[in-house]
C-alpha cells in the first residue's frame, strides 16, 4: 500500500471516531452544551484541556521555534506551561466554585454590571477570534500537505467535521472528542520522538536521550550539536544571550499570565463535578501537556542536528546534490526546502553567512513534519503524524469556538437581551451561534486578515492586560469595585490595541532585537507579546485607582467573594441554575 | 457560610494565600530564576549533557510546575478538612 492511501486511511479512521463521538455525545440541554453536565472526571478533563490548549502551534511549529532559537525558545516551553500553575491556584478552583457557564458571567455577577459583562463579552470574542485564524489556516495546512488536497479545500473539510461535533454536542461533544484527539496527537508526536532519540543516543525515552551522548562519536549530544553550529557560524545552542534576559523575564510572565487568562481554557474547568476535581483537573491537564513540552527539545535538537549533518558540516562532507537523500527529495516539493547552488560546485554549502549559504529555504515547520522520514521510521507513522497535526488544529478550533458561541447566546442573548428566554429556545441559541461562529471563522480562514502573523499574540496580549486582571481582583481584592474593575479592562484592552496596530509594521525588528536570530517569517511577534504583562500592570494600576475614588462594592456583593473562596457553602453562587 | 464564626473564615482565607505564596515563590525561582536569572551561571554545572541552567529552562521548570500543582491540591484538600469545609461526594 502506498503512503498517501495509508495517510487517507489513518485521517479518514480518526474523523470516523470523531462522528461516532458526536452522534454517541448529542447535547440535550444548556447544561450539556456550556458545560458537559458538570460531570467530566478530572483526569479526563485534563486530556481534554491538553488538547484544547495544544494547537497548530504547540505541534507543527514549536519543536520548529526551539531547534532554530536554542535556549532562546524556552520562553514558550516556560511560559505555555507555567500559565497552568497560575490558572490552577488564582481562578480555576474559585471559578468553578462560582458554578455558572461563562467567564463574562462571573465578570457580570461579580461587578454587578452588565456593562462589564459585556465588556467581557468584546475581550473574549477579541482573543478568541484571534486566536482562531491560526487554527484554521493550521486545519488548511495541515490538510493540504498531508492529503495533498488545495489549502481551500481541506479548510473546508476541516469546518465541517467540526460544525458536526461542536453543533451537536456542544461542550459534551468536544469534551469527548478531544480526549480522543489528544491520543492520537501526543502518538503522532511521541513516537518519532522515541525513534530518533534511540537512533542517536540509545535512548529511548527522549528527554533523557537529549542529555546523554551520542552512540557513534561518543560526545554528548548538545556538545556535538554547539560544535556543528559554531563550525557553520551559528549561534550557540545552549548559550544565554545577555542582553535579552530582561526581555525574556517579561515574555515568559507575559504568555504565562495569557494561558491563565484564556477563556476556552478556563470553561474547561466548569466541567468537572467538584472545587477539589478543578484543583486536580488542572495538575492532570499539566501532566498531558508536559508529555509533549518535555519531548519537543529533543526533537528539535536532534532533528537540528540531524539536519546539518545531513547537509555536511564540512566542506568535505557537503551534501552532493544530485545524491540528497529522498525525504529532501520529498519536501522540496512542497517548497519548505529549497537549494539554490550558487557556486555551481554540485555540492550544498549550509552556512551563517548569507553569500556562501546555499540552504536559500528552510521552513522551521520541517523539524516536525519531516521527523518521521528523516528517522526513516515506516510509513503508519507519518500518516500518525498527518491525524495528529490536523487533530491539534481541530481541537482547538471547537473549545475556542464553543467558548465564543456561549458568551454570544448565553451573556449576550440570555444576559442582557432576552432574560425571559427559554431553555430550549436558548439551547437552539447556542446552536445557532456556534454555527455562526464557525462560518466567521471559517471565512477568517479564507481570508486570514494581513497582520495574521501577529494575531495569536493579539489572543495572549488580550487576556493578559483584559481578563486575567479582572478575574484576579474578583476573587482576591473583596473591595474591587465595577468601575474600577471596567476601568481597568479597558485600559489594559485600549493599550494593547493600540501598541498591536501600530506596532504591526515594525513588529518584526523589534523581535530581532530580542531574541537574536529570529527569522522575520516567524509566527509569532515577540513585541507584542512581551506586552501583554505590560498591559496587565496598567490594568492592575487603573483599577486600583479608580477603586480608591469610587464607592465600594455593595455588601450582597463582598458576600459572593466570600463564598466563591470556599468549596463548601450555601450561596447566591452555587445556586443560580 | 460553613464557618462556625468569622475568624475561622479569615483564618482559612490566610492559610490558602500563604499556600498559594510558597508554592508561586517556588514557581518564580525555578522559571524566572534558574531558568533565566541564573541560567548561566547554572550552566557551569553539567547533569549529563545538560548544562544546569538550560536543563531548568526546557525541562526542570515544566516538572516542577507539574509536581507544584498537585502539591497544591493536596494541601488545599487538607485545608479544607482541618476547616471543615471539604466537598461530601454529592456537592455539585
Amino acid at each position: 500500500m502506498d503512503q498517501q492511501t495509508l495517510i487517507y486511511i489513518v485521517v479518514g479512521a480518526s474523523f470516523a471516531l470523531y462522528l461516532g463521538i458526536a452522534i454517541y455525545c448529542k447535547a440535550g440541554s444548556t447544561r450539556e452544551f456550556y458545560v458537559a453536565s458538570k460531570g467530566v472526571h478530572p483526569v479526563a478533563n485534563g486530556m481534554a484541556t491538553a488538547a484544547d490548549w495544544m494547537s497548530a502551534a504547540s505541534f507543527i511549529s514549536m519543536a520548529g521555534l526551539i531547534a532554530f532559537l536554542g535556549y532562546g525558545g524556552s520562553v514558550f516551553l516556560m511560559g505555555w506551561t507555567g500559565g497552568f500553575v497560575l490558572l490552577a491556584m488564582l481562578l480555576a478552583p474559585y471559578l468553578r466554585k462560582f458554578g455558572k457557564f461563562t467567564v463574562p458571567e462571573f465578570l457580570g455577577d461579580r461587578y454587578y454590571s452588565n456593562t462589564a459583562r459585556v465588556i467581557g463579552v468584546i475581550c473574549l470574542i477579541l482573543a478568541s477570534l484571534t486566536y482562531v485564524i491560526g487554527q484554521m489556516t493550521g486545519t488548511g495546512v495541515a490538510f493540504s500537505r498531508f492529503l495533498e488536497v488545495s489549502y481551500e479545500m481541506g479548510l473546508s473539510i476541516g469546518m465541517l467535521i467540526v460544525f458536526f461535533y461542536a453543533v451537536m454536542g456542544g461542550m459534551k461533544g468536544i469534551t469527548y472528542t478531544q480526549i480522543a484527539q489528544y491520543c492520537v496527537m501526543i502518538t503522532a508526536y511521541t513516537v518519532p520522538a522515541v525513534f530518533i532519540s534511540l537512533q542517536m543516543t540509545g535512548w529511548a525515552l527522549p528527554q533523557i536521550g537529549l542529555g546523554s551522548t551520542l552512540t557513534e562519536q561518543g560526545t554528548f549530544v548538545l556538545d556535538r550539536l554547539d560544535q556543528v553550529l559554531n563550525e557553520l557560524g551559528f549561534a550557540e545552542y545552549v548559550a544565554v544571550n545577555e542582553h535579552n534576559r530582561v526581555n525574556m523575564f517579561f515574555y515568559t510572565l507575559s504568555l504565562m499570565i495569557g494561558t491563565a487568562g484564556l477563556p476556552h481554557v478556563i470553561i474547561r474547568f466548569f466541567t468537572v463535578p467538584t472545587v477539589k476535581a478543578a484543583r486536580s483537573s488542572a495538575g492532570w491537564a499539566l501532566v498531558f501537556i508536559a508529555i509533549l513540552y518535555t519531548t519537543a527539545p529533543t526533537v528539535g535538537a536532534m532533528a537540528r542536528l540531524n539536519l546539518m549533518e545531513t547537509f555536511g558540516t564540512t566542506e568535505a562532507t557537503e551534501m552532493v546534490y544530485e545524491e540528497r537523500p529522498q525525504w529532501v527529495k520529498n519536501w522540496e516539493q512542497t517548497g519548505l526546502i529549497e537549494f539554490t547552488d550558487k557556486d555551481n560546485d554540485g555540492t550544498i554549502t549550509y552556512s551563517s553567512n548569507e553569500e556562501e549559504n546555499e540552504v536559500t529555504e528552510l521552513n522551521r515547520d520541517i523539524i516536525v513534519l519531516a521527523n518521521p522520514e528523516i528517522a526513516m521510521l515506516p510509513d503508519w507513522v507519518i500518516a500518525i503524524v498527518a491525524a495528529g497535526g490536523i487533530a491539534s488544529a481541530l481541537s482547538t478550533a471547537a473549545g475556542l469556538l464553543l467558548a465564543i458561541s456561549s458568551a454570544v447566546s448565553h451573556d449576550l442573548l440570555k444576559g442582557v437581551f432576552k432574560p425571559d428566554i427559554s431553555e430550549k429556545s436558548e439551547l437552539m441559541a447556542g446552536r445557532i451561534s456556534m454555527a455562526a461562529s464557525i462560518a466567521v471563522a471559517g471565512y477568517l480562514g479564507f481570508n486570514p486578515p494581513g497582520f495574521a502573523a501577529g494575531t495569536v499574540a493579539l489572543a495572549f496580549g488580550l487576556a493578559a492586560a483584559s481578563l486575567f486582571p479582572a478575574l484576579m481582583f474578583g476573587i482576591f481584592y473583596k473591595k474591587m469595585n465595577k468601575e474600577g474593575a471596567i476601568a481597568g479592562m479597558l485600559a489594559g484592552l485600549t493599550v494593547n490595541l493600540l501598541y498591536v496596530f501600530q506596532h504591526k509594521g515594525i513588529m518584526f525588528v523589534a523581535s530581532t532585537s530580542f531574541l537574536g536570530d529570529l527569522d522575520p517569517n516567524w509566527f509569532f511577534g515577540i513585541s507584542p507579546n512581551a506586552f501583554g504583562a505590560v498591559g496587565a500592570i496598567v490594568n492592575f494600576i487603573v483599577a486600583m485607582a479608580v477603586c480608591k475614588m469610587t464607592p465600594e462594592p455593595p455588601a450582597n456583593i463582598q458576600h459572593i467573594v466570600d463564598d466563591v473562596r470556599v468549596p463548601v457553602g450555601s450561596s447566591l453562587a452555587s445556586g443560580g441554575h | 457560610m460553613a464557618f462556625q464564626n468569622e475568624t475561622l473564615k479569615k483564618q482559612y482565607w490566610r492559610d490558602n494565600l500563604r499556600i498559594i505564596g510558597w508554592l508561586l515563590a517556588v514557581w518564580a525561582f525555578v522559571s524566572f530564576g534558574c531558568g533565566i536569572i541564573f541560567a548561566e551561571a547554572l550552566n557551569a554545572i553539567h547533569i549529563g549533557g545538560y548544562p544546569l541552567g538550560f536543563w531548568f529552562a526546557q525541562q526542570g521548570s515544566i516538572l516542577t510546575f507539574v509536581v507544584l500543582i498537585f502539591v497544591y491540591a493536596k494541601l488545599m484538600d487538607r485545608l479544607d478538612r482541618k476547616y471543615g469545609v471539604q466537598e461530601t461526594e454529592d456537592a455539585k
